[in-house]
């Protein structure tokens, strides 16, 4: 199959380019998400963001949080930001990050105002915003400013033998071509992490790949009260053939193709080693992970499933493909793209990347995904330890 | 004959199970991905799509080959034929 060299996108001021064009309403904290729910119920066209943390947290922690909100402002997706939170400091900081990229961003902070009075001086500017952005036309960008992020979720064998596979062809196909690709889920490469290591580009990439894993699995095993079963592999995995967790990492690990890493990141750390493919410590939680890839401005994410998870996020689309024939016939309407007939060998590895790619572009051109339809748009920070 | 178990790799003492379930007795046909090579085996248990498959017998301690790796421990002899998970394999890790 020739691959398209350009797909339709939305450029934005800073050279990137978005598959989407959302207007979001950030809350900075847990307590301002009723106004920002507000604000978007508001004005239409608009979507709130809401989450659980943003306070008292401190260190790493709150660096974290405040990569992840500055991250998901600026993801090129995203054409205007109206930022609230209770307190001005937090808030502005917020403000400034996302300001560097040129888009159009505002903040509000509730204290001395309130619910109420804050929600309507938001809307306002978000009707503005909101109305500033549907003028925004999309136009013809090279594939290179396509930044793919993948990670796979309610894994079984099939995923491992056919649809992690499928998403490898495609990395083997797309990454001379220029595109950003990120793969993460540091536990769930557990049992595979010296083969993983060998596949750094240099060995500065090897060593922080191994130094990553190490003190993921660290913690694992400090934490753990039991051999993890029912977490890892989960109950779904279980179900599904998977029995350990060095066989479900090896069916990960399939994702990347022959690609290699060039660069180990940090939770919601943006690349810029230029194209090719990166690494990111992320929990291997579906919407933790989403949520980590997105903030670090990746702008399509494939997601392999097999039993059938249905996770999706609010700003960056997230297509799933399976291998698995029943979770096709049972769960349909959230399946992207079928590979069942790898499994059947009426489809070969290679055909079954090239749909992929299809897919892939016919998303990043606008048709939602199944995730989007349904409204699915978890959006999940990550939370490194207690607040203070 | 069409697939019914799928190894991926020469070394893989266990398959994994590509059609709705394999029942006691059955004949099937496994294809190996690495050389695209054909093998048969006869099942000693129904074994449901998505599960696997001992190639060859297992007994307590043996490591379980799959992607040509290591993916964990027989903790209970498995015969040839029998299904593989976790009542008789466990992880090597935490």
């Amino acid at each position: 199959m020739e691959i398209p060299k350009s797909f339709l996108g939305y450029k934005r001021e800073n050279g990137r380019a978005g598959t989407r064009n959302h207007v979001i309403i950030l809350p900075v904290d847990d307590i301002s998400n009723a106004c920002a729910e507000a604000v978007a119920n508001n004005i239409k066209g608009t979507i709130a963001l809401p989450h659980s943390y943003g306070r008292l947290q401190f260190g790493a922690d709150l660096e974290l949080h405040f990569r992840t909100m500055i991250g998901t402002g600026c993801n090129p997706n995203v054409a205007a930001v109206i930022v609230i939170g209770i307190e001005p400091k937090w808030t502005k900081k917020i403000v400034d990050g996302i300001a560097k990229t040129g888009k159009p961003v505002e903040g509000f902070h509730i204290e001395r105002t309130g619910d109420i009075g804050t929600t309507m001086k938001a809307s306002k500017k978000a009707q503005e915003f909101v109305m500033w952005a549907s003028e925004k036309q999309r136009e013809e960008c090279p594939l290179s400013d396509l930044w793919i992020s993948v990670k796979c979720g309610e894994s079984d064998t099939t995923s491992g033998l056919a649809s992690n596979p499928t998403v490898g062809n495609l990395m083997d196909k797309l990454e001379p071509l220029g595109v950003h690709l990120c793969f993460g889920e540091t536990s769930e490469l557990t049992g595979a992490e010296n083969v993983c290591a060998k596949r750094g580009a240099t060995k500065e990439a090897s060593d922080k790949f191994l130094k990553t894993w190490n003190a993921y699995n660290d913690f694992i095993l400090k934490e753990a009260t039991d051999d993890l079963s029912e977490s890892q592999p989960t109950a779904g995995n279980i179900a599904g053939g998977l029995t350990t967790i060095e066989e479900k990492a090896f069916g990960n690990f399939q994702k990347i193709g022959n690609c290699k890493f060039i660069d180990v990141l940090e939770p919601a750390e943006e690349p810029t080693k230029g194209k090719g493919l990166y690494f990111m410590d992320t929990s291997s939680a579906a919407a933790e992970c989403v949520t980590l890839q997105a903030a670090a401005g990746f702008n399509i994410h494939l997601f392999p499933t097999g039993q059938g998870n249905i996770v999706g996020n609010p700003i960056e689309p997230v297509i799933k493909l399976t291998a698995n024939p029943l979770t096709v016939k049972s769960m349909g309407e959230h399946i992207d793209c079928d590979v069942s007939k790898i499994l059947s060998r009426e489809m070969n590895l290679s055909e079954g990347g090239d749909e992929l790619i299809k897919t892939t572009l016919r998303v990043a051109n606008g048709r939602l995904t199944c995730a989007e339809a349904l409204g699915h748009k978890e959006f999940v920070m990550t939370k490194l330890y207690r607040s203070a | 004959m069409a697939t019914d178990i799928i190894i991926h790799d020469k070394k893989d003492n266990v398959g994994v199970v590509v059609i709705e379930k394999i029942t006691p007795k059955q004949d099937c046909s496994c294809w190996i991905m690495e050389d695209d090579s054909t093998i048969n085996i006869q099942s000693l248990d129904e074994i449901p799509l998505g599960h696997k498959i001992a190639m060859t017998d297992l007994k307590e301690g043996d490591t379980i080959l799959k992607y040509g790796h290591d993916i964990g421990k027989v903790v209970k002899s498995t015969k040839k034929g029998e299904h593989v998970h976790v009542h008789n394999v466990k992880t090597k890790k935490w």
